[in-house]
């Protein structure tokens, strides 16, 4: 066959020829002549290392440093990298055995030759001072600095939180991690863990034979900076919150204020606490098992996380609901003959004024009003059912955030429990079960538990007179506009008006006149309004609870305080609450002597002579 | 008998020959690539090293099932091998696995079945075919059209995965039709069009619609080389801009100046164009005609680019244009190749001594980049010397195409040069940064199954039409 364009072959093959000694010459200038991409004899590898960026700093509302960063500097090893060197001085300088050096390395080789792996975590600056002058007699050695966290007061442990590093399980959740990273595991560092890491970055150096760094790769044209972790300011108040453990120690319970107007929280104590330094760096692993062997729980955050009965505090919820209801006005009153008793059930009341009205039933805490009020609701033809009365009670408790966790800025918060219809109906059987079943309702016991955040954001609710704002802990991040916390407000389903007569009641509990269940929390000007509370503990003393706002009109803080085993919620919940409204609104303490009696009570030690004593 | 004798010793073994140094040479290079010291055997299945064995291995008994098989069996079935892998290529857009974000694999157990990889063989067959057995004319137009209609039928099945790097190499089949007879000027086209689309996106439009409109004029002037036409073909030229420009200020003012610009130019092109035409001066309506159609191609690359294209191409295109400098984008990819390649030196560091390609700096660097790995190991002497040995294996395959005695085998012979050849600069483009990053694996070198054996497939079918040659005459 005849083929008129054979000849074309020619230039297919120029086609073909041409790139290639175009890439041959290409390729000639990348590897022979240009030098920026050549590393000379002297200089033969380069090296990644890792720029950790420092996390944000965190500060209280007022500009007070609570969490800084000091630096402490990681050992690296390239086993590739490796020369034989003085394993006797090198242990020497840097305190280890010669098993250590041995074990490492293999697991490292056993990780990768070419990458790098920690050797020793977290060396002092002064280790690395002296391990730095010989670094050059150790190749394949490298120091990787980092920072671990650092706090000026041993304060706030619960709401810090602690930063630990990466496992295994984070990693495969979060691919933006890699090993050795640290991140935040509890607390702010948790919650606001995006906010405070910043951005990690990465310096190529070029590194000679001896192990010394001969300048960065190509002036740094191939770095990329690591970007610092946003700080962030809290609502905590340092003072207030120092004041509140101070007050708490020797004690087991918990502290949470917070501002009604806007929901930040202003201190969260839990206690007995922990100093958050013992949660960092190397120690962090034994440090943190001794804690979690420790019977008083420190690690447990009681603030979010205890479940408390409510207490008589819980009845000026109960009456405002029967105001709401109609069930009473502010001037329906009761006799109390000492004691509320309907067939074999008596529940006891103290000797007190009466007849009362809704004021004075709150200033005396009187059983036996509650106890008649909650009853006539639940009994109540308008809902058809107790079943009903007691669906409608349900939901104005759930709107003041009981029941349901509050999603304040932490993930560690649990929900309390406000019991359901479907709970009676299983314990007695649909429809058998009757309002006096019910009455611990009523002075709050019963199957009703709440945690104390729950409390002193149903306190912020009263002096909001009807709404709350969800409570939180961040004010602001710098350097950002985004806001991460939402701020929604809630209304409860308790008109504002029904308030009024209620306030007085919690004022007069305090300040009077006649006396009040807690005028020890009197502080003349300050106009406290609270309601004490002594929660019953089925497996030893009870509990003393205070709730409180102050000062009445347009309040600064809402407050609650439980006190485990202290007994009458006068006796030390009430003291701690109004110490602390007073340190906060007026900056000092007036009565020296107040205070110096709860430092001295002690509810923890005492425990344990008294065990002590059980057991001899 | 005597058949089958003939065959073995009519093969090309030279060919071979440089295939089996192909394979080892991309096998050691992959060994190299992701060695480390917990799995240092290179039979170790588990690694990719391994798993290439396994592959080589298969493709050798491809090879050898080719050769056995009459080459009549390719003639007869190339049509339907081509509506086969349609097919196929039609199914992995709904059955296929997605992978970063393309659908263009099949996932049998462990086996990735890629039909791209198939498809450059089946286009390639049915091209032979249609181009062997009919006695076209390769400037009739209806015979065009059914080429085209071969060759970009597999295409747009393939962009629609979207997998451009594949798609791209069907492109490189106008070097057969070239050979085959068709006019040098459609590779000129094509090479003007990218020198077009490149420039577009280099230069901005404004700037680009002076320098077309200059070289036009110039290309007129130097044409026409009459003074007096000349000025009166500018003037109207003017005259058509300005009342042009002069709507659009009166009645859109808030069109891009751009568009405004390139809109105004078209229409006083056109009108001179038409003036010229109607007054029989020769070549200046085809200049002006090219001019006319050469905006609104740079516009339109301008609009695909800023509107179709996803982000990922964009910034590879940016890259190569010098566009893009992100240190820890796709640059990065390209600069640490570049530096890995440029680390290896005159000689290399030698065998497992590379560091760059081993701290997964380069990304893909058993499949893609590597030839990263052989460059920085084997330095500027073992990089030039295999791009040697791919010359000098097209060459031998064009050598071979050249004896063959039948159109189809000769046809088939020069795709098989065109697949290779484009996978090479395309490849080896990239790495070292001339060419955008576009994922198409180095014939017989890069890991992975299904490209060295659809690469095997192809290579072997010519080779055993090639041992095969006499037989043809009888
Ligand atoms: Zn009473």
């Amino acid at each position: 066959m005849k083929d008129h364009f054979s000849d074309r072959k020619y230039i297919i093959m120029a086609m073909i020829v041409l790139p290639v000694i175009f890439f041959i010459v290409r390729l000639f200038i990348l590897q022979v002549m240009d030098p920026s991409y050549k590393l000379s004899a002297s200089s033969n590898v380069l090296r990644n290392v890792t720029q950790y960026p420092s996390r944000g700093l965190i500060y209280d509302r007022n500009g007070k440093l609570l969490v800084y960063n000091q630096p402490v500097y990681d050992l690296m090893v390239i086993p590739g990298q490796l020369a034989p060197f003085d394993t006797t001085e090198f242990c020497s300088i840097l305190g280890i055995t010669r098993e250590y050096v041995d074990n490492e390395l293999q697991k490292a080789r056993e990780y990768s030759r070419f990458r790098s792996s920690v050797f020793l975590k977290q060396i002092s600056s002064l280790t690395y001072a002296v391990l730095q002058e010989k670094l050059f007699k150790f190749p394949g050695f490298y120091v990787q600095p980092r920072t671990l966290r650092k706090y000026p007061k041993d304060i706030a442990s619960h709401v810090l939180g602690y930063v630990g590093e990466v496992d295994r399980r984070i990693i495969q959740e979060n691919p933006g991690y890699a090993m050795g990273d640290y991140l935040g595991i509890t607390g702010v560092e948790k919650t606001y863990e995006e906010e405070l890491r910043g951005e990690k970055g990465v310096n190529i150096f070029l590194v000679d034979v001896h192990n010394r760094i001969m300048g960065s790769y190509q002036d740094g044209k191939f770095d990329v900076p690591a970007t610092v972790g946003n700080d962030i300011n809290l609502s905590i108040d340092a003072v207030t919150q120092e004041y509140g453990e101070k007050l708490m120690r020797n004690k087991i319970g918990s502290i949470v204020a917070i501002e009604p107007a806007t929901g930040e929280i202003l201190s969260l104590v839990s206690a007995p606490s922990y100093d958050p330094e013992l949660l960092v760096g190397r120690p962090r692993t034994g440090n943190f098992r001794q804690l979690s062997a420790d019977t008083l729980n420190p690690l447990f955050n009681r603030a979010l996380m205890a479940h408390y009965p409510a207490g008589s505090a819980f009845k000026v919820i109960n009456g405002l609901i029967a105001l709401q209801e109609g069930i009473i006005n502010e001037h329906t009153n009761y006799t109390c003959p000492g004691h509320y008793t309907v067939g074999r059930l008596t529940v006891r009341c103290r000797h007190h004024i009466a007849p009362v009205a809704l004021p004075a039933a709150i200033q005396y805490s009187c059983n036996t009003y509650f106890c008649t009020i909650f009853r006539d609701m639940l009994d109540h033809p308008k809902y058809g059912s107790v079943t009903g009365g007691f669906n409608v009670w349900a939901d104005h408790i759930r709107s003041f955030g009981l029941g349901e966790r509050l999603n304040a800025d932490f993930t560690n918060e649990l929900r309390g429990n406000v019991p359901v219809a479907g709970y009676y109906d299983r314990f007695y059987g649909e429809n058998r079960w009757r309002s006096l079943q019910l009455v611990s309702l009523a002075i709050g016991q019963g199957e009703l538990s709440v945690t104390p955040i729950q409390m002193a954001n149903m306190t912020a609710a009263i002096a909001n007179r009807g709404s709350y704002i969800t409570p939180h802990i961040l004010k602001n991040v710098e350097n950002t506009d985004a806001n991460p916390v939402s701020r929604t407000k809630h209304e409860t389903t308790i008109d504002s008006v029904w308030f009024e007569p209620v306030i007085e009641g919690m004022y007069r509990v305090v300040n009077g006149p006649d006396g009040g269940t807690a005028r020890l929390a009197e502080v003349p000007g300050l106009e406290i309004c609270g309601k004490t509370g002594t929660a019953e503990n089925p497996h030893g003393d009870d509990h003393s609870v205070f709730i409180a706002f102050a000062p009445r009109e347009d309040p600064q803080i809402a407050i609650s305080v439980y006190v485990e085993n202290a007994g009458f919620g006068s006796a030390m919940a009430a003291p701690i609450a109004s110490l602390i409204i007073e340190k906060y609104l007026t900056g000092s303490v007036s009565r020296k002597w107040l205070e110096d009696h709860i430092l001295a009570a002690d509810f923890i030690n005492r425990e344990i002579a008294e065990t002590d004593e059980q057991e001899n | 008998m005597s058949r089958k004798i003939n065959l073995w010793s009519n093969l090309d073994w030279l060919t071979v020959m440089v295939y089996l140094m192909f394979l080892i040479i991309g096998w050691v290079s992959i060994y190299s690539s992701v060695y480390d010291d917990a799995h240092q055997s290179i039979f170790d299945t588990s690694r990719r090293y391994g798993k290439q064995l396994i592959w080589i291995i298969a493709a050798l008994f491809i090879a050898a099932a080719v050769l056995m098989t009459d080459n009549k069996l390719f003639l007869f079935f190339s049509y339907f091998f081509y509506a086969f892998t349609i097919i196929l290529l039609i199914a992995v857009l709904f059955f296929g696995t997605e992978v970063n974000a393309s659908k263009s694999w099949f996932h049998f157990g462990g086996i990735q079945i890629q039909p791209a990889e198939f498809a450059k063989l089946a286009t390639a067959l049915a091209l032979a075919q249609y181009l062997s057995t009919t006695k076209l004319k390769l400037h009739d137009r209806r015979a065009l059209l059914s080429l085209a209609l071969i060759i970009f039928f597999p295409v747009i099945l393939i962009l629609l995965q979207p997998d451009v790097g594949s798609s791209l190499v069907f492109f490189s089949f106008i070097l057969v039709l070239y050979r085959e007879g068709l006019s040098g000027y459609w590779i000129l086209f094509f090479m003007l069009l990218g020198v077009l689309s490149v420039l577009a996106l280099i230069i901005n439009e404004i700037n680009m619609l002076a320098l077309l409109l200059l070289s036009s004029f110039a290309a007129i002037v130097f044409i026409l080389r009459n003074f007096k036409v000349i000025t009166k073909g500018t003037l109207i030229f003017i005259g058509v801009s300005a009342s042009v420009m002069g709507i659009y200020r009166l009645f859109s003012p808030q069109t891009l100046l751009e568009v405004q610009l390139i809109l105004t130019s078209v229409t006083a092109s056109l009108v001179v164009l038409i003036i010229s035409y109607l007054s029989r001066i020769k070549h200046v309506p085809i200049v002006l005609g090219f001019l006319i159609a050469a905006i609104i191609y740079t516009y339109s690359v301008d609009f695909v680019f800023d509107n179709m294209l996803m982000p990922h191409q964009k910034s590879r295109i940016n890259i190569v244009l010098g566009f893009d400098d992100d240190p820890m984008g796709q640059s990065y990819n390209i600069n640490q190749s570049k530096i890995a390649i440029g680390s290896g030196g005159l000689t290399g560091k030698g065998f497992l001594q590379g560091t760059q390609t081993k701290f997964n700096f380069v990304p893909e660097q058993s499949t893609d980049f590597i030839f990263c790995t052989i460059g920085e190991e084997w330095g500027f002497a073992g990089s030039s010397l295999l791009l040697a040995l791919f010359v000098f294996f097209l060459m031998r395959l064009i050598y071979l195409a050249e004896r063959q005695r039948s159109p189809f085998a000769r046809i088939f012979g020069y795709c098989t040069i065109a697949v290779f050849f484009t996978h090479l600069v395309v490849n080896i483009g990239m790495t070292i940064g001339v060419v955008p990053v576009i994922g198409i694996p180095l014939p017989f070198i890069s890991y992975g199954g299904s490209s060295m054996w659809a690469f095997t497939l192809m290579l072997f079918i010519f080779l055993r039409f090639d041992a095969g040659r006499m037989e043809f005459l009888r």
